[in-house]
């Protein structure tokens, strides 16, 4: 609109010039184009809506007849009419919280390895095979850990817990040991969530602009003082996006989860004891549910799955946000 | 230290070590040759102006002389770069050490988005490991020394990508004289400021000049005129011809200077 003036020097003598006439056009195109893609936007949150809709009103049967004790009760007895989620809530936080302690800390590694020690042409390929970790299967990764992973569990793992590190005393290793558990559950799941985690930190890591790693270097950093004084702080907003981004699919993860945690419906201090997870009683229980009370539990574990996890992604987004604002 | 006036040639004070000696100095970017053959003495204390067209090797000069040119991959050098008389590129030099000794201030201010304190605070925090009274103290002086304290000792605490874009780069200039280097130098550090905040930095150099060898970049030949004691003229990856700034400025020996100054190329 500033170079209005521009167009009056070509205007012919009828007034019509070919230049106006061109705007024309391009603004006509301009609304089609504009109603097109705010219907589409439009649509996202919509189908959102619907769906949130959709799941609350299913879930509200059995909601309205547990009440609060939906998410604190632990008894779960379809036929009584006792729906009693708080285990699986539980499960859902515990074994989510296992796999972030694992996976951030061997995440983080390997991307400061990778886009600021590893030698370049070592980069592409490592980086490449971390990422491949994200192509396995949900189901594979649970069959490899039924008879990897659960035997590890049982033997050098418990062990070493319990006896060299003498954590046996501890509520947290202390019981049985079946090798199903919260453990293993919450060891899959950051094997699965590192790659989520180390893709998104090295793209911020190597977003990091070379002015501040160069003001760091000139005023005498070493190389691990500049990662830490200059490179870190510039992306640690981008870095906990990617962490909780992780969480996120953490706390949907079903199969592989359901395959390793044991599915006992029990809140238990220790790691060894198997548990049980939003979406692995969703999973196993879904084609025996008959009745109508039976599938608005599910839906209403389904819909207390659905907040935690928008509310997860809804943090994310807004750490996001706040990196992209702050680097300008 | 004041007694010993720059203006003089340094190849005519035999004894004193020059502050930075290139001698046949050169280096490459992958297969491209980015400086030939460099033969330059600074002497210490004082102000030396890099001058030349763009391209002309004029950073890679100045990136020379505190190795951060070795942070770059595929490069290549040859010759020897003295600081003080020690060979910089030698075996048994620490990096860091040498870097905390040769300050550098960039072309864009690059503060960290930390606390105005926390700038300034940082080399003599990871080098000396200084804390508490005696790094509040250095962090004052060194403020002081760029002309920025009286704006803004009231706010150290705050961000200092609050600060004006000429603020920005004297907090720079005060960070790494926090460092209380031998040689501080400069890549066009007023190029992207207006002429209120360049004169600023130019009166802080002048007032500087004393107590530091400096080296300054700049495509301004007015600020080089102004400012230097010393002139070195670059061109195509050659030191053309270096003298002190007046007779470069008005009796340079070699047409390729003389043309450049007076604004006929480059
Ligand atoms: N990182 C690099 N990789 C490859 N070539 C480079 C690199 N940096 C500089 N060069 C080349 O080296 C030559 C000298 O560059 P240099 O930056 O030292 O010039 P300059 O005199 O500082 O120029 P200007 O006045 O534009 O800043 C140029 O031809 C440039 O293209
Ligand atoms: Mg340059």
């Amino acid at each position: 609109m500033t170079d209005a003036a521009a167009p009056t020097r070509e205007t012919d003598p009828l007034g019509v010039s070919p230049v106006a006439a061109a705007m024309k056009a391009s603004l006509h195109g301009d609304r089609i184009y504009h109603v097109l893609t705010t219907a589409f936007a439009a649509a996202v949150p919509l189908l959102l809506l619907l769906i949130a809709i959709s799941i609350g009103l299913a879930a509200w049967p059995a909601l309205s007849l547990a009440g609060l004790s939906f998410i604190t009760a632990s008894e779960w007895d379809v036929a009584a009419g006792q729906f009693g989620a708080a285990p699986a809530i539980y499960g859902t936080l515990v074994s989510s919280a296992i796999a972030l302690v694992l996976a951030t800390p061997l995440a983080l590694g390997v991307s400061i390895f990778l886009s600021e020690i590893a030698p370049k042409w070592l980069r592409q390929p490592v980086g490449f095979l971390v990422d491949l970790l994200a192509a396995i299967p949900s189901v594979v990764y649970g069959l490899w850990g039924i008879f990897v992973l659960i035997p590890l569990m049982r033997d050098p793992v418990g062990p070493f817990l319990r006896e060299t590190l003498g954590l046996a005393k501890t509520p947290m290793f202390s019981g049985p040991n079946y090798g199903y558990s919260m453990l293993a559950a919450g060891v899959i799941l950051a094997i699965m969530i590192l790659p989520f985690i180390s893709a998104v930190t090295r793209e911020v890591l190597l977003a990091v602009p070379r002015s501040q790693r160069e003001a760091a270097l000139a005023l005498g950093a070493t190389r691990w003082e500049m990662i830490r004084d200059a490179v870190l702080p510039f992306a640690r907003s981008g870095i906990i996006g990617g962490i909780i981004l992780g969480l996120g699919r953490a706390l949907g993860e079903t199969m592989a989860v359901t395959m390793l945690i044991g599915n006992r419906p029990e809140i238990s201090a220790s790691l060894f004891a198997p548990g049980y997870t939003m979406a692995s009683l969703i999973a196993n229980e879904f084609s025996e549910a008959t009745s109508d009370m039976h599938l608005s539990a599910l839906m209403a574990v389904g819909a207390v799955l659905f907040v935690v996890t928008l509310i997860v992604n809804a943090i994310a987004r807004w750490l996001v946000w706040r990196v992209t604002k702050g680097a300008r | 230290m004041s007694a010993s006036v720059a203006r003089t040639d340094a190849s005519s004070a035999p004894g004193v070590a020059a502050a930075v000696e290139a001698r046949k100095f050169s280096f490459w970017y992958g297969e491209k040759q980015a400086l030939f053959d460099i033969e330059l003495s600074i002497p210490s204390n004082g102000i030396t102006a890099l001058i030349g067209p763009s391209g002309c090797g004029k950073s890679t000069f100045l990136r020379s002389v505190n190795r951060m040119n070795e942070t770059l991959t595929d490069i290549r050098r040859e010759g020897d770069m003295l600081l003080h008389g020690k060979d910089i590129y030698g075996s048994g030099v620490d990096v860091v050490d040498l870097r905390s000794r040769v300050g550098m201030v960039f072309q864009r201010s690059n503060p960290f988005p930390k606390s105005i304190y926390a700038n300034t605070a940082y080399g003599p925090r990871i080098n000396r490991g200084l804390r508490g009274r005696a790094l509040d103290e250095v962090v004052e002086v060194s403020l002081r020394r760029a002309a920025l304290w009286d704006e803004v000792k009231d706010r150290l605490g705050t961000n200092a990508l609050g600060l004006s874009g000429g603020q920005q780069q004297r907090l720079c200039i005060a960070r790494a004289l926090a460092n209380e280097p031998e040689v501080l130098l400069l890549d066009e550090p007023a190029s992207a400021l207006d002429p209120v905040a360049t004169q600023r930095i130019e009166e802080l150099l002048f007032e500087l000049k004393s107590q530091l060898t400096i080296v300054i970049v700049t495509h301004n030949l007015q600020q080089a005129g102004r400012l230097s004691d010393r002139t070195a003229f670059f061109y195509l990856g050659r030191l053309v011809e270096v003298g002190p700034t007046d007779v470069m400025f008005t009796r340079p020996r070699e047409e390729r200077t003389e043309a450049y100054i007076t604004g006929r190329f480059g």
